[in-house]
């Protein structure tokens, strides 16, 4: 029997703004438990919530931005339930008027490119954290409760692991060119839910799901699907059927393990927020939302193929975030050849950025440093070779390449009445050189070539010496 | 030295500025008239003497504001608003020993001008009842007839003024929590309009509905009460964004030519003889001023109560699931998991009238209902809003009785839950329109009980209300009325 797979995703999107969904608490990470807090995010009686326009903005940005509609009449509900980090025992969502409703992204997969329906997005306030410690006790951290998120939920359409990896990689790529979110799963600002089904080939309604819980990056999440995907088709192949439960993906073993069964749906209660009166979104905050949002990387990758002639490998790794491709607009805007700028930052800066686990933002590397850089390879001012020092430079230090060059001393010797004098000296002193060449041993060309660089400690310009040093044999 | 019965905010304010008595005199003689009539009446659950005293000498020292009318002032906080520093309890076992961190918008307004908080005034649970019967700390005594209810849910503060313990003090108004208990304790009361005051600092409980008011001997006291609290707050999204009129200008007007509607519904039977004889008087006395006075129909008033009822419920099965023993209030003891924390703790710290809306909010609101009972509630109460918008395109108040009868009898309705909803059928129209409306004394049963008359008028528009209200005032001495109950005399 042949069996089709159906996933769903539910990804949540941490949005980056100063302060809290509905409270002015500052969203901060990584500080002492409870000290971003304030009366509204213990829920304390007689609070009450107050909404965060940026987030808001930011949820209209990333809907506009996944093509979906913005729901202009809308308002907050509450999910009802019980748990510690839930300190009011209500979550403030949007249930029943979702910010935003079908959208759809892009992905390509096998050169196969289709089309993902987004069901819906809507904004939400995150729970704080349980901890249980080993001394019998749990403790709660409500410094993460009341953060804005985003939730985004697909469409059935995604029909395997790998294209369950390419939604997600497109998603996090256009949020990030949102700016409205940091979007990194090993820091928790990007957390995906997913279930999944499989049914023969033909069958009109879906099989039973199971959801996977603990999927920390993208391969996990193609890796539990993948397992969960044979572990359901052998079930059925046996003769099985498959129960709606909850499973933890292991990412040592790469298995999905029982977490829970689901017996029935929860009953959340949802209803209208009362202490929020509806909105509407008006037609000019929007638009302005809209012209405000930067190009998106799938234009950008085209333009830099079809104005610049990338490869498309090359262009896709450039726009893979927004920072990388912002600053390689910018060193083209310095007059830098494009592809230098691409085969500089996916070389040497990739490879910097990886060996000291940075990003871009955080080197002192500035796109007009860059550029200039380029720039003095192309007028021969420097080699290669030497840029590679005056990049560590720059990219270490922010110093201005051609004031280093000059300060150092690193100026390529290309003048041709200074090389001449130089060449000829060798040449004289190396007359066993000069018979080699001329027996058409070509290793003499590059013995004599390393004396004259050795000579000028490297400056020599190797294209200007390679052309007097042939002049120059041919007169001997 | 001084008797609230004999004065007003203006009158005391006068001999404050001309130094008749000072501050600490003032606060010393509330107490000591307090100590003497509480074990009769328990209108208070915490009384504040030692902070008022030191606050009171204080503003001796500093000197009282002859601008400023209210400073000095002692005042009724009903105990489901936060005071900092100053147990807030909302008459609950869950959170007979919380102390508030922060204070609710209405004391920092409140603390500025100077007024001093006596006591958090006794309540029903959370503000659920309309007796003052729920309450943990006890019930609280009609000074007019100690055997009576003083109504609720802001019996206190109605007892307290009515027995003349403060001048004045705040309520709360989800229902006709403020109005009724005005009513039977024969004071005046007012719920403004739905959003007029901050609710931030409330202890929620209909949070659609919830709204602070004033209740006092006098209207003018109220006004001025009310201008001190109201206005637009940051902290609370469902607060008016309008500007606040003097409430006092109101004051000394000429009612000729107001309109005013009666509606057929609200004087059906069901509304005592002695309330109707006492609102036809009243009727006749705004037409002697010069008002005309039409019947009118509010068809959808009899769905009022059951909407209300699921509305507010549902709200507060929400509002209140935060009181789970985890971060602060009553935790139950020798709890060994999650779930019996939550359990016991709410189970334990809940009385049954709290539990009984808990439970019906609930299922009001569980999948499968939700359509049939709050949906189809929140549509009731549009059509409610929209009987009185089509009614104040022609009139300038709505008039009614407040509560069909003057006070019932200790435990006479307790085990009736259905019976005590169905007193507020004539004060919940307002809550669900977020309509101002107030209770004003106009007149007393044969028992000698009081009888209130409601007014109600579209929204943000108290100022007709006041001038309605004090032109009645003015031409009744229904307000002058001493309980026979004073002083411990009675």
């Amino acid at each position: 029997m042949n069996f089709e797979t159906t996933i769903g995703l539910e990804v949540h999107v941490e949005l980056k703004t100063k302060t809290k969904m509905f409270s002015p608490s500052p969203v901060e990470f990584g500080d002492e438990p409870n000290t971003n807090t304030n009366v509204i995010d213990f829920g304390f009686p007689g609070v009450l919530p107050k909404v965060n326009k940026q987030a808001y903005r930011y949820g209209i940005m990333v809907a506009l931005a996944l093509n979906a509609n913005v729901t202009k009449d809308t308002h907050f509900d509450r999910k009802n339930y019980f748990y510690p980090d839930n300190p009011k025992a209500y979550q403030i969502t949007q249930f029943e008027k979702p910010l935003g409703t079908d959208g759809w992204v892009e992905i390509e997969v096998d050169g196969q490119k289709k089309k993902i329906g987004i069901a819906e997005l809507h904004v939400e306030e995150d729970a704080g954290k349980n901890t249980h410690s080993e001394d019998g006790y749990s403790y709660v951290d409500l410094n993460r409760q009341g953060t804005p998120l985003i939730e985004i939920v697909s469409k059935p359409d995604i029909a395997s692991p790998d294209e369950a990896y390419a939604y997600l990689e497109k998603l996090r790529q256009i949020v990030q060119f949102t700016g409205a979110s940091d979007v990194k799963m090993e820091e928790g600002s990007m957390r995906v839910d997913t279930n999944i089904s499989i049914r023969p080939i033909g069958q009109s309604e879906f099989g039973t799901k199971t959801e996977l819980k603990n999927l920390n990056s993208f391969n996990f999440v193609r890796q539990g699907l993948a397992y969960e995907e044979k572990r359901q088709s052998r079930i059925l192949m046996s003769g099985g059927s498959i129960r709606q439960e909850t499973r933890r993906y292991d990412d040592a073993t790469g298995q999905t393990y029982l977490m829970r069964v689901k017996e029935g749906s929860d009953d959340y209660r949802y209803f209208p927020e009362p202490d929020i009166p509806p909105f509407h979104l008006s037609d000019e905050w929007i638009n302005e939302i809209k012209a405000s949002i930067p190009e998106m990387p799938d234009k950008r990758r085209d333009r830099y193929v079809n104005d610049f002639g990338l490869p498309e490998y090359d262009a896709q790794v450039i726009t893979n975030t927004k920072e990388m491709s912002d600053f390689f607009d910018a060193a083209v805007n310095h007059d830098a050849d494009p592809k230098q700028v691409s085969n500089w930052l996916m070389g040497e800066v990739n490879a910097y950025l990886n060996e000291n686990k940075v990003d871009l933002p955080q080197t002192k590397l500035t796109p007009e440093n860059l550029a200039a850089m380029i720039n003095l390879i192309k007028d021969g001012t420097i080699s290669s070779k030497i840029a590679k020092k005056v990049f560590q430079e720059t990219i270490t230090n922010g110093t201005e390449p051609k004031k280093y060059v000059e300060d150092k001393g690193m100026v390529q010797l290309s003048d041709p009445a200074k090389l001449t004098p130089i060449i000829d000296g060798i040449l004289d002193s190396n007359q066993q050189s000069i018979d080699d060449f001329k027996n058409g041993k070509d290793r003499a060309v590059g013995f004599l070539v390393g004396q004259i660089m050795k000579q000028t400690r490297g400056k020599a310009n190797p294209k200007v010496v390679n052309q007097i040093l042939m002049t120059e044999l041919k007169k001997r | 030295m001084v008797d609230y019965f004999k004065e007003d905010i203006t009158s005391l304010h006068d001999k404050l500025v001309h130094k008749e008595i000072t501050v600490r005199q003032l606060v010393e003689a509330t107490y000591d008239y307090i100590d003497k009539t509480e074990g009769k009446v328990n209108a208070f659950i915490t009384l504040n003497k030692e902070a008022a005293l030191k606050q009171a000498d204080a503003l001796d020292e500093k000197g009282v504001d002859p601008d400023n009318l209210l400073s000095g002032i002692p005042l009724g906080i009903k105990d489901n608003i936060v005071t900092k520093g100053l147990k807030t309890t909302a008459a609950s076992h869950i959170l007979d020993n919380f102390m508030p961190v922060y204070n609710a918008t209405v004391m920092d307004k409140l603390d500025a001008l100077d007024t001093i908080t006596v006591g958090k005034t006794n309540m029903d649970e959370f503000a659920m009842g309309g007796s003052t019967e729920t309450s943990y700390f006890g019930k609280t005594h009609n000074p007019w007839n100690l055997d009576k209810v003083p109504g609720g849910s802001s019996g206190g503060s109605a007892a307290a003024v009515a027995a003349g313990e403060v001048i004045a003090a705040l309520g709360t108004d989800t229902g006709g929590s403020i109005r009724q208990p005005a009513a039977f304790n024969g004071i005046f009361g007012i719920k403004p309009t739905y959003g007029r005051v901050s609710r931030w600092g409330l202890m929620a409980f209909g949070s659609s509905l919830d709204q602070i008011g004033v209740m006092s001997r006098t209207i003018k006291d109220s006004a001025l009460v009310l201008n001190a609290i109201s206005g637009h707050d940051e902290h609370d999204g469902t607060s008016a964004a309008a500007d606040v009129p003097d409430f006092t200008a109101a004051l000394n007007q000429d009612i000729k030519g107001l309109k005013i509607a009666v509606p057929k519904e609200y004087m059906d039977e069901g509304v005592d003889d002695d309330v109707v004889s006492a609102i036809k008087a009243a009727i006749a006395t705004f037409e002697k001023l010069g008002a005309t006075v039409e019947e009118v129909t509010l068809p959808y008033t009899k769905y009022a109560v059951p909407a209300y009822y699921i509305i507010a419920s549902s709200e507060a099965s929400s509002n209140l699931q935060r009181y789970d023993g985890i971060r602060y209030g009553f935790r139950a003891k020798d709890v060994n998991s999650l779930k019996s924390v939550y359990v016991r703790s709410r189970s334990e710290g809940f009385g049954d009238e709290v539990k009984r809306r808990i439970m019906l909010g609930s299922f009001s609101l569980s999948a499968g209902y939700y359509d049939a009972y709050f949906k189809k509630a929140a549509q009731v109460r549009t059509l409610v809003k929209r009987d009185f918008d089509q009614l104040f395109e022609k009139y300038d108040l709505v008039l009614g009785p407040t509560a069909p009868t003057p006070a019932f009898g200790l435990g006479e309705k307790i085990t009736d839950p259905v019976t005590m909803y169905l007193n507020d059928i004539l004060t919940i129209p307002a809550n669900l329109a977020g309509i101002p409306a107030a209770s004003v004394p106009a007149g007393f049963s044969k028992d000698g009980l009081p009888i209130g008359v409601q007014l109600m008028a579209k929204a943000l528009d108290e100022a007709t209300i006041f001038k309605a209200a004090d032109a009645f005032e003015r031409h009744t001495d229904f307000h002058n009325q001493v309980p026979a109950f004073k002083g411990g005399q009675n």
